[in-house]
């Protein structure tokens, strides 16, 4: 049943040094108070899945939290490069990363077979390409019915799945609305689920497009208003695109990023201080 | 609308992204990405295909964005669209079933095939530029009745042989897709910042159907990587109209 706690309660209780650790959100309510609170935590060796690793695995990687990464596509959308994934993969700066390489339909397949219980997914993909040769965990299954050949790729099942929604209830039912990704799947695919809300509220009014969560399928639920920054919750706040055109300026050297991230991750204490660490450049949100 | 702008003047990813936006036909269900893809399939809804469906990867289907979104899970998008639905359902009941007649992708490498890569620029374990990877490209220039390839001319971008292949165009030629099983038609055009290339009707391979006006054929051969063959009923793209310009430049405008 889910426990309302802090955030930093609920990373040093979920996440712990070796563990397999997807932070879920597509462009969308990107859980960064957690990355944050893990790069605080120190945690290291983690396995961290994502299909899109945005910046804030630029982050985890270039603070020196990963030693494997499994994703889909690893870029700033609509700005550009992950700088310090790049120099992980290409200079094996600050240590080597080990990367597991899918397509978003095998990722999605992967964490629907881990929330279904099922061993493997299932899907018509990977044809042709060059990635089943880079990637063992794509494989390929006839089907029994139809003698098709499909592409199979194992489930996920992380240590620790993290999200952000925009609401809880009373009773620790989650919901969440607008664009909801893989979410629902890797909370259901996890060992322990994090999630991160807006506000908790005394009753859901219905929303269109909405997904509920119910209490015992979530462990512990930690109220972070404007958790996903520079990311957003729709209704709440918005994506804040100038900082996403800035990453570059701030992480292309690596001496630059590590001074951006002691001054406003290692140096704040919660999010709180994090988001008034940036006051003046932040874009505010006025919904 | 009246825009100021002479005619004459526009760059040539303006009209890279003109040809690509003439391409798709009303009412068209069209899969794009965010960038040229996103940039075109909105000037097409905007100029003469307001029917045109627009889904995005993060789950909007119907999308009708007044601005172009910066990223492909922009509010805007979910605000707009008839459905937002979840990722494994976009792939798997939309994508996969094959309910979608256009992809449009973009590249770093092309070759004559129409094969694509997005991974790496060298050897994978080595890689010399690692570049973001495959996202939703591999699945949808399989299942997509269609694609439409874009991408900014050049030998390192157009060339004899990819050093990774993300997502499969014609294989190793044109019948490849059959004995890959791979139920879409796969990339019919390829629009770059020069001009248009098509499937010759006896090879299979790319060649140069189309130059954007005031480039040279010769030009174009120099600037790709294989030896491209030019095609006798070559035409010049006709130049983007004032209303095309206006309407793109307005969703520009507010591209933040």
């Amino acid at each position: 049943m889910a426990r309302v706690v802090s955030l930093n309660e609920a990373i040093s209780g979920a996440v712990h040094d070796g563990d397999v650790v997807a932070l879920e959100g597509f462009t969308h309510l990107i859980p960064f108070a957690a990355g944050h609170e893990i790069i605080r935590q120190e945690r290291r060796d983690l396995t961290l899945v994502r299909m899109t690793p945005d910046i804030i695995y630029d982050q985890l990687i270039g603070m020196g939290c990963a030693k494997k990464l499994i994703f889909s596509w690893a870029g700033n959308p609509g700005a550009g490069s992950l700088y310090r994934f790049r120099d992980a993969v290409e200079n094996a700066i600050p240590h080597e990363l080990e990367i597991e390489e899918h397509s978003h339909a095998g990722m999605a397949a992967r964490y629907q077979a881990g929330a279904s219980g099922l061993p493997f997914g299932v899907l018509r993909g990977y044809r042709g390409t060059d990635l089943s040769k880079v990637t063992t965990s794509i494989s390929e299954i006839t089907c029994p019915f139809t003698g098709e050949t499909l592409a199979a790729v194992p489930a996920l099942t992380p240590d620790v799945g993290v999200i952000c929604a925009q609401q809880a209830d009373r009773k620790g039912n989650v919901m969440m609305w607008g664009i909801t990704g893989v979410q629902k799947e890797v909370v259901l695919a996890a060992r322990r689920s994090v999630v991160l809300v807006e506000e908790i509220v005394d009753q859901f009014s219905p929303k269109t497009n909405g997904v509920v969560l119910p209490a015992w399928v979530v462990d512990t639920i930690s109220v972070v208003p404007s958790g996903p920054h520079p990311s957003y919750a729709q209704d709440y706040s918005h994506r804040d695109n100038s900082f996403y055109a800035s990453w570059e300026r701030i992480s292309r050297d690596r001496e630059a990023f590590l001074a951006w991230m002691t001054e406003h991750v290692l140096n704040t204490g919660d999010h709180d201080a994090y988001l008034a660490s940036l006051d003046g450049t932040r874009h505010r949100s006025d919904s | 609308m009246t825009s100021h702008q002479p005619n004459t003047e526009w760059t040539s990813d303006e009209m890279m992204t003109v040809a690509a936006a003439r391409e798709l036909t009303n009412g068209a269900i069209c899969f794009v990405g965010i960038g040229l893809p996103s940039t075109a399939a909105n000037l097409a809804r905007a100029i003469h295909a307001p029917d045109v469906v627009l889904i995005y990867e993060s789950g909007c289907i119907g999308a009708k964005p007044d601005r172009i979104p910066p990223s492909i899970g922009d509010g805007i998008l979910s605000e707009t669209a008839d459905a937002v639905i979840s990722i494994p359902e976009i792939f798997s009941y939309w994508l996969q079933a094959g309910r979608i007649d256009v992809g449009f992708l973009g590249a770093a490498q092309v070759d004559r095939w129409g094969n694509i890569n997005t991974t790496v620029i060298g050897d994978y374990g080595h890689p010399k530029v690692r570049l973001p990877g495959a996202g939703g490209a591999p699945e949808i220039a399989t299942s997509c009745k269609s694609v439409i390839i874009t991408l900014r001319h050049g030998p390192r971008a157009l060339v004899e042989k990819l050093d990774f292949v993300t997502s499969m165009g014609h294989g190793n030629g044109p019948d490849a897709r059959q004995r890959w099983g791979l139920p879409g038609a796969g990339p019919q055009v390829i629009f770059t910042d020069l001009g248009v290339l098509r499937p010759d009707e006896e090879s299979g391979e790319f060649s140069l159907v189309g130059v954007h006006p005031g480039v040279d054929a010769g030009d174009v051969v120099r600037a790709t990587g294989w030896a491209l063959k030019v095609s006798p009923s070559l035409v010049e793209t006709p130049a983007p109209t004032e209303r095309e310009l206006a309407a793109l430049r307005k969703f520009v405008s507010h591209d933040q």
